[in-house]
This record gives C-alpha cells, sequence and structure tokens, in this order.
C-alpha cells in the first residue's frame, strides 16, 4: 500500500499546492484534523488557518482562509476561499450589493455617464465634419 | 482646390488616432492571454467541486437540498455579467440582445424577471428596462476577485433560498477563441448535478459536522466559483472583442490615410503645375 497522500489545495483563483505528502494538518471547523494515508473518506469545512502539509523533505504551511474538505483513501482535495469569508463579512457585501442596486432603480444620472454621452456626441459631430469635408475634396 | 495645409493636419490627425487604437489593440492583446490564464486556473476548483457534489447526491439520495430541487418556477432571476468599458466591438449589445430574449420567454409565461447586474454597460443599459434590480456590482476591472462578487451572489441566493426567485441564470460572453465570443445563457440554480466517476456500492463520507451544512457551503460554493468563471471568461472575451475591434480601426485609419494622401499629392501637384502655368504665362507676356 502506498504510504503517501495526493493533496491538492485549489482555489476560485488558481492552484495552490499539488503533492504527494506523507501527513496533511487542516483546521476543520470542528477541531484541528490530521490525516494519514489511507484516512476514511471524509467531508468537513474549514475555518481560516494553517494547513501543513508533512512531505519527505519538511514541512510545508500553507494559509487558507476556510473552505471545504473531502477525504477519498489516498487523496486529499482542500477547496481552498481566497476571501476571508464570515457572517457578518458576508452580509455587509450583501448589503452594499443591493445598495447600489437601489441607487440604479432611484435612476441617479451618474456624472459620469453624462460626461461619456457628451463626449460620444462630440465625437459624432467630428466625424460628421470630417465626413463632409472628404465629400468636398472627392466630389 | 483645398489647401494642402488642412490635408497635411487630417492626415496627422488621423495618424495619431491609429497609434492610439493600434496601442489599444496591443494592450489588449496582452490582457487577453492574461485572463485566459486565470480562465484555466479557475478550472480545476469548480470541477472538484462539482465532482465532490456529485458524489454527495449519489450518496445520499434521499436528501434534497433547496438549491438541488426544481420547483415551480413563480420568478426568474438572471445574473447578467457585462464589460466595464466600451470600444470592444459588438460584445455587449449581442449579450444584451441574449438576454432580452431570455427575459422575453419567461415574461411570455408571466413570470417576472428580476436582475442582478454585474459591469457597468449592462448596469447602463438594464435600468432602463424598468425590471427589479435586486443587486449590481461594477468597477471589478480586468481581475475579478472572487471577494468582489460574493455580496452580489448572495443576495441572489438569499433571494433564492426565501422563494423570492425560483431559477437563477447566469448570462455571460463565452470566450470561444479569439475571433469568436458568443453570448451564453446557463442556469445557476437549481444546480444540475452529474455524478462524476462510478462509486462503489454502499459507500459515503463521513461528514463533520453534518451533509446538510457541508452541502450547503459547498453548494454557495459553487455557485459562487461559476459566476466568478463567467466574470473572468467575460474579461477574456471583452479583450479579444476589443483586440478585434482596434485591429479594424487601425486598419481603416491606414486605408484613410492613404485616400488622404492620394488627395494631398493631387493637390500639391495641381498647385505647382499652376504656379509653372503663371510663371510661363507671365513670361510669354513680358
Amino acid at each position: 500500500m502506498s504510504k503517501t497522500l495526493q493533496v491538492d489545495i485549489v482555489s476560485a483563483e488558481g492552484e495552490i499546492y499539488s503533492g504527494p505528502a506523507e501527513m496533511v494538518f487542516v483546521p476543520a471547523r470542528e477541531g484541528e484534523l490530521g490525516i494519514a494515508p489511507r484516512h476514511a473518506p471524509l467531508l468537513t469545512l474549514l475555518k481560516a488557518g494553517e494547513v501543513r502539509v508533512k512531505t519527505a523533505d519538511g514541512e510545508q504551511s500553507i494559509y487558507v482562509g476556510g473552505g471545504a474538505l473531502e477525504i477519498q483513501p489516498n487523496r486529499v482535495t482542500i477547496m481552498a476561499d481566497t476571501a476571508i469569508r464570515a457572517k457578518d463579512l458576508d452580509e455587509a457585501a450583501a448589503l452594499a450589493a443591493k445598495q447600489r442596486a437601489e441607487e440604479l432603480l432611484a435612476g441617479k444620472i451618474d456624472k459620469l455617464e453624462q460626461a461619456e454621452a457628451l463626449a460620444e456626441l462630440a465625437r459624432s459631430i467630428a466625424q460628421l465634419k470630417l465626413l463632409e469635408k472628404l465629400r468636398k475634396i472627392r466630389g | 482646390m483645398p489647401g494642402t495645409k488642412e490635408i497635411r493636419t487630417k492626415i496627422a490627425s488621423v495618424k495619431s488616432t491609429q497609434k492610439i487604437t493600434k496601442a489599444m489593440q496591443m494592450v489588449a492583446t496582452s490582457k487577453m492571454r492574461r485572463a485566459q490564464d486565470r480562465m484555466k486556473l479557475a478550472r480545476p476548483y469548480a470541477d472538484k467541486i462539482r465532482s465532490v457534489i456529485g458524489n454527495l447526491s449519489l450518496a445520499n439520495p434521499d436528501y434534497r437540498h433547496p438549491f438541488m430541487a426544481s420547483r415551480e418556477v413563480r420568478n426568474v432571476g438572471v445574473i447578467v455579467i457585462s464589460t466595464d468599458r466600451g470600444l470592444a466591438g459588438g460584445l455587449n449589445a449581442n449579450l444584451f440582445k441574449q438576454a432580452l430574449l431570455l427575459f422575453k420567454e419567461w415574461q411570455g409565461q408571466n413570470v417576472p424577471v428580476h436582475l442582478c447586474l454585474i459591469g457597468s454597460k449592462g448596469t447602463a443599459f438594464f435600468r432602463r428596462l424598468g425590471l427589479p434590480i435586486l443587486a449590481s456590482v461594477s468597477g471589478m476591472g480586468d481581475k475579478p476577485h472572487v471577494a468582489d462578487l460574493i455580496g452580489t451572489v448572495k443576495v441572489m441566493l438569499d433571494a433564492y433560498r426565501e422563494g423570492r426567485i425560483d431559477r437563477l441564470y447566469l448570462v455571460h460572453a463565452q470566450f470561444v477563441n479569439t475571433m469568436t465570443q458568443k453570448p451564453n445563457v446557463e442556469q445557476l440554480l437549481p444546480v444540475v448535478a452529474q455524478p462524476a466517476a462510478q462509486l462503489p456500492d454502499h459507500w459515503d463520507y463521513l461528514y463533520e459536522p453534518s451533509a446538510a451544512d457541508i452541502l450547503d457551503g459547498l453548494l454557495m460554493r459553487y455557485v459562487e466559483s461559476q459566476v466568478y468563471r463567467g466574470a473572468v471568461e467575460n474579461v477574456a472575451s471583452e479583450m479579444a472583442a476589443r483586440m478585434v475591434a482596434m485591429k479594424a480601426a487601425t486598419d481603416n485609419a491606414g486605408k484613410l490615410i492613404g485616400d488622404l494622401q492620394l488627395v494631398y499629392n493631387k493637390a500639391r501637384q495641381a498647385a505647382i503645375t499652376k504656379e509653372l502655368a503663371e510663371i510661363v504665362g507671365g513670361a510669354a507676356a513680358v
């Protein structure tokens, strides 16, 4: 039987770590978990903390902001969060998104948009002028 | 005959425009490559989560998370991802057309559509429709982060959980290749689960704390990762579309310069001929 397990740490924005290990320690929500090869299949959520990967040449530590963990007998997959999340933080972000939507509905034309429209108008006028000039030259 | 000086100024101005479009083309090219890399990086995460969700639903066939159970559709939510900036050819216009088709289809069945807008072009466009907008975010730049999207997606997930919407769609530009980007509509909720691999019989995970909690966390992250992937893909499409549009603009400017140059040469020649004729005429008179 193999003495190592394959560890993959991935996040939505990229792969963080991939390689064989002798043992992995993870900050599970219910307490720290040490995983050796041939661990029973397990699913759990992680909290923010340090993941330690013990390999033949030493130990590596990787910080994760939370996430989920899947264990298959010879394979450990950590789906790490890139963002630190907590209920309140998520709530605040959601509120901000809602507020932006409400402002939109309130129909405030922001200055940027107005400036954009004016610039567009100026461009069109300039183009028309150029066309007229060209027509004169050719005609 | 128009003065040669005016034509010269015009040529110079078209040339400087050409320089700008050329620069934008090159910038878009390099940004597109980076966005493509980010698209590739996002794939393993989504694949892993999808396979775990597949395993999970196979292992507990009797438990149905609300995110996975389909119900009668009374309200629809649509997340539309658009670009923040213009000058990207028909990318946004095509996308909006596709989104409007989707809206019409549901509205035809008397199902109200609720929007979630990502990107300022879409915000400016869909605001005029007068449909309810639940959440919006814009100005994420060329490198969207999951953190920017969490809040927006959460609003839609909460709406789904509370029964204010019964189905959630994602509309974004799909990056096929550099020349082709097509609008893409996909269903986010309820999640369509596909069991990944064949599993041995009577096989299940141990759960800590419980299967329901874990599934909830996973599904939320799955939807977020899908929206993130959509956003990154949209950036790649934007850059590709802009690259092509700017290439066309540069070529057009080149053609315009050629034409103007021809007119300029003719005008110059005519002026010289006229001057010569005048001198000759003057000499003959003397």
